[in-house]
């Protein structure tokens, strides 16, 4: 490989600025989706290519970078994206929230409150809310510009009907400053009520080739009904390594006897608490010497 | 008495060949409406020339708004007319499944034109759509089935459920009985007829079921190649046609 061929975070300059235009209008319509001309990665469809073009286009060499997938610093899709910018971009990374300035996530928001300055970017697999109950791009891209939401409700209704509640966990829609209903990707709906942040948040589905945003504090409204509110539900438990009783919970399978154990699903905010000396039911018992 | 839709020289043209040419009528509220041809007459193409689906190449349909009074619908915005097709309007497809969704339970497809302008109340929604569902003849414990299970009879009375939910003005029927059975379309014509006349609706029905139009229609319309060749009140044209063709259409009914 030449010099030349090589260009800071991998891609070239005139596909980021691509991007960068598709952002700039995202963000000028918050939640409209903004078709945009998603290139090829070095990594398949479904492990965030869209996150990483996103995320390409944003990096400067000063920032510092941080990439969780569920909530984890260590998992597979973390580690490998993170690598990949340590060695096309050669920035900073952590793993501590505070510190980062560009956070690329799969599936959760950190649980420490996000500030201004800094970038929440996702990886997106289906950016359209209605894909499930309307299968053609030309009549939901429609419902969108007549704002015609009435089949989301529909989704919901039907929950309720089979479930007695609403049982949507993840990928919850909400309606973005009264206007366009969004699919805010996977997270769980625990996280839905952060979508209101100090923070930029970048959409960006690199299959279906989509990028859409969040502005900070934008008004974000979980669709509900009158009777059955939106309720952001966790694991009625609280981690058994830091105690927290207000984070995300993963639940652990320990044993095949039923042992199970749950713990913060932000794994940084677990470690931060443990060494501030925060313990939890199952936490190792300390040494007194 | 300002008529509820007035048709005036609706031309569609597919290419050469004429779909329906220059037809012109006046329905009046509380009016059904029949349009009886063989397949290919050009009926189907006026109805989706009336209901805004298909854009017609030349005249004008009319339609008497709540807000603001007649409009063509042709002009309308597209908003408006989607507005108007789940307000006032309901559109009752040959085949449930075009017009219903299959993957939603019969409750959910019944609410969803109620929240389609703007029901967010789980509990008035449910009750109306099992409302509704007693009303054309479906039992309450089938209210979250999905109609999938349902037989095509049931799809049908389902479909028509979910048109009427938000007390439409007018209904546009494509071949309702189409696909179903003597008795079943006997019950269904019933349940139509009692509906109509309950709610005061004004229809268009599209048939080619001379039994259909008998039963429901206040006034018929004969389509042959495209063209109107009769118009006239039900019983009239049926007992005593006039046009060579409608003479044949009406001598082609089976005697029992």
């Amino acid at each position: 490989m030449t010099d030349q061929a090589y260009n800071f975070a991998y891609l070239d300059e005139q596909t980021k600025r691509m991007i960068r235009r598709a952002l700039l209008k995202a963000l000028a319509v918050p939640g409209y989706q903004v078709p945009f001309a998603s290139r090829e990665m070095p990594m398949p469809y479904g492990w965030g290519t869209g996150g990483v073009q996103v995320t390409a286009a944003c990096l400067t060499p000063e920032d510092r970078l941080k990439v969780i997938d569920q909530g984890a610093d260590d998992t597979t899709n973390a580690v490998s994206i993170r690598k990949f910018f340590e060695r096309t971009a050669e920035v900073e990374t952590t793993e501590h929230t505070a510190e980062a300035t560009v956070i690329q996530t799969r599936h959760r928001i950190p649980e420490q409150p996000l500030e201004e300055g800094q970038i929440l970017v996702y990886q997106v697999p289906i950016p359209e809310p209605l894909r499930f109950l309307e299968p053609r791009e030309t009549e939901t891209r429609k419902m969108h510009a007549l704002e015609e939401y009435g089949l989301m409700h529909v989704k919901l209704y039907e929950d309720i009907a089979h479930n007695g509640a609403i049982s949507t966990a993840y990928a919850y829609p909400v309606k973005v400053e009264g206007r366009y209903v969004m699919d805010p990707s996977p997270i769980p709906k625990f996280d839905n009520p952060k979508l209101e942040s100090a923070a930029i948040q970048l959409f960006g589905a690199g299959r279906e080739q989509r990028i859409y945003a969040l502005p900070p504090h934008t008004k974000v409204v979980s669709l509900d009904f009158e009777d059955h509110p939106f309720e952001a539900s966790k694991a009625d438990h609280d981690c058994d390594l830091c105690g927290c009783g207000s984070s995300y919970l993963d639940e652990v399978i320990t044993d095949d006897a039923g042992g199970r154990m749950f713990v913060c699903s932000d794994t940084d905010f677990c470690a931060t608490r443990q060494a501030e000396g925060h313990r939890g039911a199952l936490s190792p018992q300390e040494e007194y010497a | 008495m300002t008529p509820l839709l007035s048709v005036q020289g609706v031309t569609k043209h597919y290419g050469a060949r004429l779909g329906c040419g220059d037809v012109n009528f006046d329905l009046w509220p509380g009016e059904v409406m029949g349009i009886v041809g063989e397949s290919g007459s050009g009926k189907s193409t006026l109805l989706s020339c009336l209901s805004g689906q298909l854009a017609p190449d030349a005249g004008k349909v009319v339609f008497d708004t709540r807000a603001e009074g007649p409009r063509d619908v042709l002009t309308m915005s597209e908003p408006e007319r989607r507005m108007l097709a789940r307000t006032d309007w309901a559109f009752v497809h040959q085949n449930a499944r075009d017009g219903l969704r299959m993957g939603v339970s019969a409750g959910g497809n019944v609410g969803e034109r109620l929240m389609a302008v703007g029901a967010r109340n789980y509990a008035d929604i449910r009750a109306q759509a099992i409302d509704w569902l007693g009303r054309v003849e479906i039992s309450e414990d089938r209210v979250d089935d999905r109609p999938r299970a349902f037989s095509g009879g049931m799809q049908q009375r389902l479909q028509i459920a979910r048109n009427l939910v938000t007390g439409p003005r007018l209904v546009f029927m494509d071949e309702p009985t189409g696909g179903l059975d003597v008795s079943v379309q006997a019950r269904l014509l019933d349940l139509l007829r009692g509906l109509v006349r309950e709610m005061g609706l004004s229809a268009v029905i599209v048939t080619h079921d001379l039994a259909v139009v008998r039963l429901l229609a206040d006034r018929l319309m004969v389509m042959k190649g495209g063209q109107v060749v009769e118009t006239g009140l039900t019983d009239q044209v049926l007992d005593d046609p006039q046009h060579g063709y409608t003479q044949l259409l009406v001598s082609s009914v089976l005697q029992v």
